[in-house]
Parts: structure tokens; sequence; C-alpha cells
């Protein structure tokens, strides 16, 4: 039994490990991934150009050393005893520990466009794939036309390619930002060159000669050098089968990252459930990992309040997810009741906008910001102190 | 003393700073941010350096003067 032993590093496990030296531990700290990159963030896989590589670090190999962060690379985990408070690798070795932090993740969904040479964008090896094709394609196929669709779109726009973006919902973004803003999404593409199929869902895709081929269910074909496919991702839970562990969508924990009935076991990021909800944004991620190293460290003080803010150590505050779309810097904010109008500012050159929407007390719950990093502070600010603005 | 840095063209707006510590960081009309003061005490280096390292472009940092 020895010291903390992290699964997955990516920007949750990564972050926890180093805050858990921040706070003062001074056990052994392990980070296990099963990648053999050395650890990079996610983001910026889907943003820049096709001609950037799109690493950015975590953390380097010489800062793990200065830390005492041990990085294990190409190390994936396949099972978790917890009496015996011990994982094994697929490599058949063995680790024990006293604390363990569950960050593995998601992987992308194909669902039914499993067909070979389809890309998906999640990894560093799978934004470099993307780009090599990317940067010798014409048209580019994208299946989705959430965030890493649209993403996509507008990278490869950047570069020249062809795009036509594909999503059986008529204003895709609409969920996400109400029917107006989605309507300005869709635009945007179309602005930008983009030929939109929406409202349309795909029939069959095959490998036709170089490329793709995709039947439309409103009976057009649509054919492709690369394909893309953004229609999200599942958890990584299938290595903890039989560890006892709840799962529902994700690791169960209570709302401070501690795995119910489970002593000695958290689990942070995309892949974790706090208090009933899962989130799969980078800042969520990043305050759970301070959370959890803090509890760690720190055991007694894990539910004071922070030191000098107002902040209880365990609540996850506002909502925060920002997406880079051609020219628009959007930043979503908190909770959006999308059925309802929110009250909209905008101004043109530069064009700028913010969407607030208030409960029905008047009180702000969340908003959209276009290019106006000042106006998502501010819907921030006033969603976590709940609503005066 | 700690002193608090940041690399202004590096950063994108995304004022994670600011909503972990907004006595240190705010942001301007252009979405850049604004270190409201550098001079940071040993007592709330914890609390700065958590909304410093929030930062998702690695623009801001602490330095021991």
């Amino acid at each position: 039994m020895s010291g903390v032993v992290i699964v997955g590093g990516s920007v949750a496990g990564i972050r926890t490990a180093r805050a858990l030296r921040e706070h003062g531990y001074t056990g052994s700290v392990r980070v296990l991934e099963a990648e053999t990159e050395v650890p990079y963030d996610k983001p910026p896989l889907s943003k820049g150009s096709v001609d950037n590589d799109a690493r950015v670090p975590l953390i380097s190999p010489a800062e793990g050393d200065q830390l005492g962060i041990e990085l294990l690379l190409d190390s994936r985990v396949t099972g978790l005893d917890v009496e015996a408070q011990r994982v094994s690798l697929e490599s058949g070795e063995a680790l024990e520990y006293e604390h363990l932090v569950i960050a593995t993740g998601l992987t992308p969904r194909k669902g039914a466009y499993d067909v070979a040479g389809v890309h998906v964008l999640r990894t560093l090896a799978d934004a470099r794939g993307l780009r090599a094709a990317l940067a010798d394609a014409e048209r580019v196929l994208v299946l989705g036309a959430g965030f890493i669709g649209a993403e996509v779109a507008a990278l490869a726009r950047r570069h020249g390619v062809a795009v036509t973006l594909v999503d059986p919902a008529p204003v895709p973004m609409a969920r996400v930002v109400g029917a107006d803003l989605g309507e300005r999404l869709s635009a945007l593409h179309r602005r930008h060159g983009v030929d939109t199929r929406f409202g349309v869902g795909v029939t069959t895709l095959e490998q036709y000669e170089d490329g793709h081929r995709a039947r439309l269910d409103d009976g057009q074909v649509v054919e492709a050098d690369v394909v893309v496919v953004g229609i999200g991702s599942e958890v990584n839970v299938a290595w903890l089968a039989g560890s006892g562990l709840g799962i529902d969508d994700g690791v169960v924990c209570d709302g401070l990252g501690a795995v119910a009935g489970a002593p000695g076991i958290h689990a942070v990021g995309d892949v974790a459930r706090w208090d009933g909800v899962r989130v799969e944004h980078w800042t969520s991620a990043v305050e759970q990992a301070v959370c959890v190293a803090r509890s760690i460290a720190q055991p007694a003080t894990s539910t004071d309040q922070d030191p000098s803010g107002n902040i209880p150590a365990g609540h996850v505050p506002v909502a925060y997810v920002w997406s880079d779309q051609y020219d628009w810097k959007i930043q979503l904010v908190g909770v959006r009741d999308v059925s309802t109008a929110p009250e909209v500012v905008e101004q043109a050159e530069p064009f700028r906008l913010a969407a607030t929407w208030r409960d029905r007390a008047g009180r702000v719950t969340g908003g959209v910001t276009v290019n106006w990093p000042r106006e998502s502070v501010r819907l921030r600010t006033a969603a976590a102190r709940g609503g005066a603005a | 003393m700690p002193i608090l840095k940041a690399d202004l063209s590096a950063c994108q707006g995304y004022a994670n700073c600011v909503v972990g510590a907004e006595d240190a960081y705010d942001i301007d009309d252009d979405g850049v941010v604004v270190l409201l003061r550098t001079e940071i005490e040993e007592t709330e280096r914890g609390r700065i350096e958590t909304a410093a390292l929030s930062c998702p472009v690695s623009a801001l940092w602490l330095e021991d003067a």
C-alpha cells in the first residue's frame, strides 16, 4: 500500500498530480497513462491550423522528476481490486495504492459510421492523423455538427478544404444555445463556405476508391477524401467491470469526488459523475483535480472553506466551456433553459454578442458570448453568486 | 515576495483566472487579462496560483522575487 496512483494522464489526472504537490503531499505519486505520448492537453487538438502540431504538454518528464511525479506511459490499466487496493496492468504487472484517482476519460463513438479509414478526434495521434489527411484532402465529410464537428469544419475550411457537414438535427447547436443562436451558428458555417446538410441522416457510409461515399436519407450522395465522425463519446470504465464500484454513465462519486463505498478512491474529469452530474469540460476537470488533491493531501481541512475565498472546496462552480469556430470565440456559461429566449446584446465592428438566460425570478443562470470574454466573466460571476447581476 | 506574471500575447480571454481570484485578475474590453497587482503575499499565494494554473493556455505564473 503506497502513495497515490492516478489512472489516466489527461488534464484531470496530471492536474491532480501537480495539485497534490502544491498542497504538500509527500507520498509517491504515479500516473499511469495508456498512450505512449507524454501527457498533453486536448482542447488544442481541434483548434489552430492544419499545419501546426497540436501538442501542448501538460507536464514534461523533467518537471515530473522535479515534482516527484512518476509518469508511467504505455501503461494500460485493465483491472481494479478494491479489497487489495491494487490495479492490474495489461503488461501483467500490478500496483498497490493507498489512494486511487480514476481519470480514464472518454473514447469517441463511431456508432453506425465504424467504417475503415474514418477519423475521430480525441487523442494526439488522432489529431496528427487528421491533420495529415486534411493537408492532402480536397473534400472532407464531417458527421455531427457539435463542438468537435464544428471545430473540425473550421479547421478544414481554414486550410481551403471543401467541407460537407451533416447532422440529423435541423439546427444542431439549438439544444445547447437555443434556436436563434443555433441558427446563427449554422449560418456561420455557411458563410465560411461549408455545405451544411442539417436535419438529414446518413443511410450508408462506405469506402469508395480512395475515399468514402455517404448516402443521405434525402437521397443525396456525398463523396469525400476524408470522413470525420464527431457524434459524442463514451466513458472508459470497462476496466472497472467486476470491481464493485458504482458505474452509471461514469464513476458514481459524492460532491467531493470520493467514490461511494470505496475508501481511498476518487474519480475526476470526464469519467466522473460528481453528485449526479458528469461534465465533459476542461475547467471542471481542473477544478475537480484541485479538490481531490486537497482531500488527499489535507484530509482534515478538505471540507473547510477556501482560506481566502468564498468557494467551498468541493463546490463545483458554474459550468464553462469554449469553442473556437472560424472568427467566433464562443463561451458558454452555466445553465441555459433553451426553451426560453435569452436577452441578447450585440455590437458590430468588431462583432460581438452576449446572450443572458435568467430564471423566473430574474436571476442569471447562464449565457453564451461570442468574441466577448469580459461579458462571459460577468455571466459566470453572476451565475456563481446566485444570479444577482 | 512572489511576483505575478502574464504573457499577454498568449492570453485567449478564457478568464478562468478572473473567476478564480478577481482581486488579482481582470479582463479588459479586448478580452485580454489585466493583472490588478503583481506583488502577491505568501499567505494568498495558493489561491492566486491556483487561479493562474486554471489558465488553459498557461499564460499566467508566479515567480519568486
